[in-house]
């Protein structure tokens, strides 16, 4: 179900673990929903992300995807860096079971969240439209924080093309 | 040297027994009639099906007739709830089950609901026990039907069966037990329980796929759920499996051998030495499930700070085989309901991973475990933004 660039960078995770001296920090997911990325960005003078660490509570997926965004964005500008969107991790990933599809739009706003908080620490607030942190993507932000996920079930029909059970 | 290979998802499958599978052979190209038709090719194949029926009531200390072949357990688990909640229809509409049952009686009992029945689902305490008190407190003057499974698939604990039979039996109300993953496994004997009917599944006891039973008390009315050539005492219709029936049956009396000779005794010996070596080797993990009343091969338990798949992934990377109940690992958001019917958090839950033995398993292969399994959590712990070592 995975591609050997997920199972590899999900093995052989890059830039993962704690930093100590970051400047920014952002973090995404719901522990409820089994996804939580957290970004440490290390970001000089010239706005050029330095160093990048991760930590990520969740799937294969989840890590590998984070372990990507790391290395996408690592040297590059903060501009360049939110330029980097979910499909691009998919595709440098070399595709995404479509079940997994979130986790690289979390991995995309944990950068933005890590971005959001250089700017909230040096000028006091978000830009407009940032995602901030602890907002729940992992289900197209469809539940609240309280609310879980406790989606209507779908009365199953028969479709004979998708072969599902008639009731 | 080829690198260990240990196979510990026998909960989600066995290996078919050499033995079964040679019984089973003779009948795919040698003995191949119908066993319907009266010819000689007819007889040699009802002959292997009488055998097949035989040897699986022996297992449960039932009658040949007592056993209703099926293609599997949850085809039986359907029979068992479709077919009495039909049968007995104009006497009752309210049905029992628990909150950790499988999916296959689950939903049979949910369908039901949306078609004219009433359904209470009983919860369960945080090692997955049914309450007899709360059974019998559940039960309404139109109650027929209560189904708690035997033994739980993803925790491994052992219901109080007979307790709650009585209880049934008490108030008049049919018993039904979902017993794949406990046939075979442990003693069971219906002349000594309070069961009315029972699942059983091949595969679950090194049987082939695709084959199961349902154990049906003498007496019980059941309304089919497939109709056609009448077979199998006209309750489940449909050529017979020949080869697999044989195979389940064979199966069976290799189980019952084992049973009788105290084999599982080290099943329970070496899922001990699992359960309590990784207790010993890795913090901040618990036990899901009973601790003694728990099936001889089953131990699972829930990590904190991970998730499931990623140890499962670096398990199976290790050539060991495990499964999980939490969410990535079934397609949805949510981690098991099993796990979240204990009072589970979340989080917790999210890091489930079950280990289930076979009778092949070895000391060797739980030593392997045991080595590689905590440096696995470590790697994943390390990345967890939960995690904060030695806190």
């Amino acid at each position: 179900m995975y591609t050997e660039k997920v199972v590899d960078y999900f093995m052989n995770p890059r830039n993962a673990g704690k930093m100590d001296d970051a400047n920014a920090i952002g973090e995404v997911g719901n522990p409820r929903c089994g996804d939580v990325m957290k970004i440490y960005l290390k970001i000089n003078d010239q706005e050029v992300i330095e160093d990048i660490k991760f930590e990520t509570f969740g799937c294969a997926a989840a890590i590998a995807t984070s372990s990507m965004i790391t290395e996408m964005v690592k040297g590059k500008t903060i501009t360049e860096a939110l330029k980097i969107n979910n499909k691009d991790v998919a595709e440098a990933l070399g595709g995404l079971p479509p079940a997994k599809l979130h986790c690289s739009l979390l991995a995309q706003e944990g950068i933005e969240a890590a971005v959001a908080d250089y700017f909230i620490r040096k000028t006091g607030k978000a830009p407009e439209g940032f995602k901030t942190n602890t907002t729940c993507t992992a289900c197209g932000g469809s539940c609240g924080e309280s609310a879980g996920h406790d989606h209507e079930e779908e009365e199953e029909t028969f479709v004979s093309e998708d072969h599902r059970a008639a009731e | 040297m080829t690198p260990r290979k240990v196979y510990l998802d026998n909960s989600a499958t066995t290996q078919v027994d050499k033995r079964v599978l040679e019984a089973m052979l003779p009948y795919f190209s040698e003995d191949y009639g119908n066993p319907n038709s009266l010819h000689a090719w007819g007889r040699q194949a009802r002959a292997g099906v009488d055998k097949a029926r035989a040897q699986v009531a022996e297992l449960i200390g039932a009658q040949p007739k007592d056993i209703i072949f099926t293609g599997g357990g949850s085809e039986a688990d359907n029979l068992a709830i479709k077919g009495a909640a039909w049968a007995l229809k104009d006497k009752g509409k309210h049905i029992i089950t628990s909150s950790i049952e499988h999916h296959a009686l689950l939903d049979t009992v949910k369908w039901l609901g949306k078609n004219g029945f009433d359904y209470t689902i009983l919860p369960v305490d945080e090692t997955g026990m049914v309450d007899p008190k709360e059974l019998e407190a559940a039960i309404r003057p139109d109650t027929i039907l209560a189904s708690i499974m035997f033994a739980n698939n993803e925790i491994g604990t052992i219901e109080p069966v007979a307790e709650l039979g009585e209880v049934c039996r008490k108030h008049g109300v049919l018993f039904h037990t979902d017993g794949v993953q406990a046939t075979g496994h442990i003693k069971i004997d219906v002349k000594d329980l309070p069961i009315d009917m029972m699942t059983m599944a091949a595969h679950k006891m090194y049987g082939p796929k695709g084959v199961g039973a349902l154990y049906v008390r003498k007496g019980i009315k059941l309304i089919p759920v497939i109709h056609g050539g009448g077979q199998e005492f006209g309750v489940r219709s449909g050529t017979e499996n020949t080869p697999g029936l044989v195979g389940f049956g064979m199966a069976a009396e290799l189980a019952a051998n084992r049973l009788a000779s105290g084999e599982i005794d080290n099943e329970m010996r070496l899922r001990d030495k699992l359960i309590d070596g990784l207790m010993e080797r890795i913090p901040e993990i618990t036990l899901t499930g009973h601790r003694t009343k728990r099936l001889p091969y089953h131990a699972s338990i829930c990590v904190k700070y991970v998730e499931g798949e990623g140890m499962l992934l670096l398990m199976d990377a290790a050539g060991i085989g495990v499964s999980s109940g939490s969410a990535c690992t079934s397609g949805s958001l949510e981690p098991s309901y099993v796990l979240l019917s204990l009072g589970l958090d979340h989080p917790t839950a999210h890091g489930s991973v079950r280990m289930t033995l076979s009778k092949d398993t070895s000391d060797e292969d739980i030593d392997y475990v045991l080595e590689k399994f905590p440096p696995i959590v470590e790697k994943l712990r390390s990345m967890s933004p939960f995690y904060k070592k030695n806190q």
